[in-house]
């Protein structure tokens, strides 16, 4: 054999080849970019800002306050509902419309919030369905629902229906021998909560409460309709009415500075702490459980499993009724609505193929890294990254921009391109989260083979991962595309008449209290918002695959 | 104000946007005027007189609407030198000397015709097109015992109240800056004691007058003169305003070329436009305000009287002094 | 091709590479045409020899040298080696054909004389009649012929086996071993073969390399490797 003795020398370091980590690079670093033109634009807009602003301003802290309370009273109402909620489902394994049951709580995550809100206004506005039944039965006094306590139903709807799933998730998580050991020993319901379901519980729920926590504190469409005022604000809020209101810079910046402080805090703690959530309830085996037949059971879980439902479906059906009887001739008539609906789609699409296009970037290099490299908690980070809107909520990102771009020119004009950005920076979890499994186990299974057959990257693409990923590619684009459709965050900042979208649309109808109009826009919402991703999980999605 | 209480009513098409949204980009106009929605609503003076101004011109006028008058402010100082306004249409006596001072406005450069103005007008930026006075409208059949005075309604009544927020609304300024003069420094504790019968602070006028109509609250921050349209439009006398005893305060709206006009020649021929007898004519069944200069036949069969009683008002230079603190000490009081 | 020492197939010299916390440290020349096969316990690093020759791992010092040239710098798909794997070697979406075929152009743009060339790879290997056919419809025996099929077109002079059977019942897997052999024969191919199951090759005339703890421990002919174990880690493998 040749040459042995010089062998040593002409050894390589293992790291040459680094052209897997240029997609994720890009995005990495565009969203470094993001973060940075935002920070610019609020330390240049607020200069001499002084730093004890935040600690002196009474304002600000009972903003702060009001936050902290009602996200922490959200978290904890919905996952206190969300329990015998998920245990009903758990403990009835196999019941008529158990699976659309499961569907149903699905439909307030990606329902448009705007449209949520004008539902619960309708049933328990002091005009709505709730208020005139108590009347019509002659009681005294109504029901307040602006404020404290509509926000929090508010919230309870949005995230009590998510937080059961994921709580059902958590139960099938539940080995079976545990329900077989159960059954022999013979446990009863008390002892079975006790000793199996309790300990999973204990373990599941802070990060489900963390969650929703983190997506309460940064609520704003909520807050802003039904808070009823300035006592009532998010930090989210109060920055969009620093900025928009009083033009006050300095606050939005002490605003600004506090919400991410406390977002990353936050982050940091579910991080560390909490165990991973897993994605989605499954439709677990049926184990007999001991203590399902027990009459008292049924009682308590039927009693539940119409709690739950009438949560998710009464707002819902308000709508639909205030949507059959409303004018909808003037509203499908009305061009306005349509150029909105069209400015939508505009923003909808292109904030859903950004979102799409930078989530892949990321998950490229991310698998790069874990499958070539075997760096699998760098390849971890990088698709946590994509939850940076979490910790940078989209109204501060939004006003950062804003405020850079005021220099150079009418920041009102540019509107819809930063409300593109921000919705796209937001539709990055999803598509991470939906893309990743399915992304990795075709790069464990394939890559050595396609690195052997020295396949390039758009030949990889159209060969293999095109046809492999099609669908969750078309079911992640389907869904970033309709939550900006519906999203209504930061349009409110920059929104003008002649950028104008349909949820804007719908937020104007509902705040000048047009209650029968707002539901038609609102069901139109709904309906293109459907049509939409159904065009494209469908159209990009194909038919199922092999 | 104003206002055009029809488009709540009646649910037409709204108001705010259609009028604006329907026009082409702004900056594409000739003459582009800020304003409050509720001025270019469908039944708003906004469509009276762009038909009759471009009729006199032979231009194109756009209107680009916000929630409400101090908004307008706020949307100006946003914008700062690229703001493609010509004219500012919409805020009041409170904010001139703030608007002036930073520099938004310049002189309109006119000699204006005699006024009736309850008060004297002599500035050099700003044209006054309307007035009024704040009031309380309640509801006759949910409010049997209207509050006697502001007092009254602050430390004794129980009745439930709609306002808006004087960070963008002149009828919120307008509110603060009432209670300021009836309280003084005790202002912020009248405040937290009327925090609770607040049942919500909204954005904008038409807001919350759309909720005082469905119901949402017995008595709404408004206008003197608002009954005056249910009684002449509706021919309904449910709807009162509320007399007090301390005076109310009052409210002058004006409106003055931008800083970033383009087109100031064509500005000022719109704001001397604004006092034309032919507008001004409209403004009583358009705006539901007084006109500043009243038609030569007086005003409308059933139209409110300018009230007898003291007038209040705050020197336009101690608004712009104070107006960022009383706002803070109203957030604080409201936020307790 | 530079051939300074052509009878040399595959040589890798004081070849090291780190995986997770274990050293492997290769030091073995095998010649050209030479059937190998190699044993060890799972995790003794089998797979990772085979990675290191084809380029899926880069060494972290040493030198490999591949048909008489040092291949260090080069991508999988340039060396001169094919690899079939114990699973995933096709592509569910893709034919049969179209699995063949991408061995000639992996973008699948063939000219039809290559493509009649993967028509006579398919015959060879007794599997014409399924070309049209999608993976799924295929046993796991036809499944790793559609994969050596391609290994035919591909005519690389090294071929790489990871176990290639595993999945295969004990009839099928002796059936497979043979046609490697056969095929090996017939184009003087060099083939280095990790398996599992020591059934299967025990009798085969053969070198073996026992690999255990990332280092080959025993090298010769299996017989004898069989018959009198170097070491107690062979011993141990072997069950005695």
């Amino acid at each position: 054999m040749a040459d042995s003795d010089v062998a040593l020398s002409a050894a390589r370091p293992a790291g040459r080849n680094i052209a897997g980590l240029l997609p994720g690079g890009l995005v990495l670093g565009a969203l470094a970019g993001l973060i940075a033109v935002s920070a610019i634009g609020l330390l240049l807009a607020a200069p001499g800002t002084d730093g004890r602003r935040i600690w002196t301003d009474p304002y600000i802290w009972s903003i702060l306050r009001f936050t902290v309370i009602q996200a922490t009273l959200s978290a904890l109402i919905s996952i206190v509902l969300a329990i015998p909620v998920a245990r009903a489902l758990a403990r009835r394994p196999a019941f008529a419309g158990r699976s659309l049951l499961i569907r149903l709580l699905g439909v307030p995550m990606v329902l448009p919030t705007i449209v949520g809100v004008l539902g619960m206004v309708i049933l328990l506005g002091r005009n709505g369905w709730l208020n005139q039944g108590w009347g019509w039965l002659g009681l005294p006094g109504r029901f307040d629902f602006y404020g404290l306590s509509g926000i929090l139903m508010a919230h309870v709807f949005f995230n009590m229906p998510f937080a059961a799933r994921l709580m059902l998730a958590g139960w099938a998580t539940i080995p079976s021998e545990q329900w077989r050991l159960a059954s022999q020993l013979g446990m009863s319901g008390p002892q079975i909560f006790r000793l199996i379901e309790w300990p999973m519980i204990r373990e599941v729920a802070p990060g489900i409460a963390g969650l929703i926590f983190l997506l309460c504190f940064t609520s704003f469409a909520v807050v802003l309709t039904l808070g009823g005022g300035p006592p009532n604000a998010t930090l989210e809020v109060a920055i969009y009415q620093a900025l928009r209101f009083d033009f006050d810079l300095q606050r939005g910046l002490a605003l600004s500075v506090l919400q991410v402080a406390v977002c990353a805090c936050v982050m940091a703690v579910l991080m560390l702490w909490a165990r991973p959530i897993a994605p989605e309830a499954t439709l677990q085996t049926a184990d007999a459980r001991p203590d399902s037949r027990h009459p008292l059971a049924r009682v308590i879980d039927v009693g539940w499993l119409l709690i739950g439902t009438v949560i998710v479906l009464a707002p819902l059906t308000a709508l639909a009724s205030r949507f059959v009887t409303g004018p909808i001739v003037t509203v499908i008539t009305d061009s306005d609505v349509w150029a909105a609906a069209g400015r939508s789609l505009g923003v909808g699409l292109a904030a859903g193929t950004l979102s799409l296009v930078s989530g892949w970037g990321l998950l490229s290099t991310a698998r790069w890294l874990d499958v070539r490299r075997q760096r699998r908690k760098l390849a971890g980070l990088l698709e946590t990254t994509a939850s940076l809107s979490l910790v940078v909520p989209p109204m501060v990102l939004g006003a950062g921009m804003f405020l850079v771009l005021r220099t150079v020119a009418d920041p009102f004009s540019l509107g819809l391109v930063i409300v593109v950005i921000v919705n796209a920076v937001m539709g990055l979890p999803f598509v991470v989260r939906i893309l990743n499994p399915p992304m990795t186990q075709a790069a464990r299974r394939y890559d050595r083979l396609i690195q052997g057959l020295g396949m390039r990257p758009l030949d990889r693409f159209r060969l293999v991962d095109w046809p492999l990923l099609r669908r969750p590619i078309a079911l992640a684009l389907g869904l970033t595309v309709a939550l900006s459709f519906g999203d209504f965050g930061v349009i409110a900042l920059f929104g003008t008449a002649e950028t104008e979208t349909l949820p804007m649309l719908l937020y104007q109808r509902l705040s000048a209290y047009r209650m029968d109009e707002a539901a038609v826009v609102a069901g139109l919402l709904i309906l293109l918002c459907l049509f939409v991703f159904t065009v494209i999980d469908k159209g990009v999605g194909g038919r199922a695959t092999r | 104000m104003r206002r055009t209480l029809a488009n709540i009513r009646h649910g037409g098409t709204l108001a705010a946007l259609a009028l604006v949204a329907s026009t082409s980009l702004a900056a594409a106009e000739d003459l582009t005027v800020y304003t409050y929605s509720s001025f270019v609503s469908d039944w708003g003076p906004g469509p009276v007189a762009e038909e009759l101004f471009e009729a006199q011109c032979g231009c194109d006028i756009a209107f680009v609407a916000v929630d409400d008058g101090v908004a307008l402010l706020s949307r100006l100082r946003l914008e700062g030198a690229n703001s493609p306004a010509d004219v500012v249409l919409g805020l009041d006596l409170n904010l001139v000397a703030e608007a002036a001072a930073d520099m938004l406005v310049v002189p309109h450069g006119l000699t204006l015709p005699p006024l009736d103005l309850p008060i004297d007008w002599d500035d050099e930026y700003f044209v006054p097109f309307d007035w009024g006075y704040f009031a309380f409208v309640y509801d006759t059949e949910m409010v049997e015992e209207p509050p006697a005075s502001l007092r009254d309604l602050v430390e004794n009544s129980d009745v439930e109240i709609l306002i808006q927020d004087p960070r963008t609304s002149t009828p919120g300024l307008g509110l603060l800056l009432w209670i300021r003069q009836v309280y003084g420094e005790a202002a912020p504790a009248a405040w937290a004691q009327l925090r609770p019968r607040i049942v919500a602070v909204t954005s904008g006028w038409s807001e919350a007058y759309g909720m005082f109509l469905e119901g949402e609250a017995p008595m709404v921050l408004s206008y003197t003169t608002s009954p005056s349209y249910h009684r002449i439009a509706e021919g309904d006398e449910r709807y009162a305003a509320d007399a007090f005893d301390e005076g109310h305060y009052m409210q002058v709206e004006v409106a003055g070329i931008t800083q970033t006009s383009d087109a100031p020649e064509l500005a000022a021929e719109f704001l001397a436009f604004l006092l034309s007898p032919e507008f001004q004519a409209a403004i009583p069944t358009t705006n539901w305000m007084y006109p500043a200069r009243f038609p030569a036949g007086g005003l409308p069969e059933g139209f409110t009287p300018p009230p007898d009683g003291p007038a209040l008002l705050y020197p336009s230079e101690t608004v712009r002094d104070n107006r960022q603190a009383w706002i803070d000490e109203w957030l604080t009081a409201m936020s307790r | 091709m530079p051939r300074d020492n052509a009878a040399t197939a595959i040589a890798l010299d004081r070849v090291s590479f780190r995986y997770a916390a274990m050293e492997m440290r290769f030091d073995v020349t095998i010649a050209a045409g030479a059937f190998v096969i190699v044993l060890g316990p799972s995790g003794a690093g089998k797979s990772t020899l085979l990675n290191l020759i084809a380029g899926f791992d880069r060494p972290t010092t040493g030198r490999l040298m591949l048909m008489g040239e040092d291949v260090g710098d080069k991508a999988p798909a340039d060396r001169p080696v094919t690899t079939l794997f114990q699973e995933g070697n096709l592509f569910p979406h893709l034919t049969v054909a179209q699995n063949v075929a991408l061995g000639l152009h992996p973008g699948l743009r063939l000219t039809p004389e290559q493509w009649r060339h993967v028509t006579t790879a398919l015959d060879r290997m007794g599997l014409a009649d399924l070309a049209g056919r999608w993976p799924r419809h295929l046993s796991g025996g036809e499944r790793q012929r559609v994969a050596l099929a391609r290994s035919l077109v591909r005519n690389r002079p090294i071929l790489l086996l990871d176990e290639p059977f595993a999945a295969l019942d004990p009839g099928r897997r002796r059936e497979m071993t043979d046609l490697v052999r056969t095929l090996a024969k017939d184009r003087g191919l060099t083939v280095v073969m990790v398996s599992h199951q020591l059934e299967e090759v025990r009798d085969l005339p053969v070198r073996a390399l026992f690999i255990h703890d990332g280092r080959i421990i025993a090298d010769g002919p299996m017989a004898g490797l069989l018959a009198a174990p170097a070491s107690d880690e062979v011993r141990a493998y072997l069950g005695r």
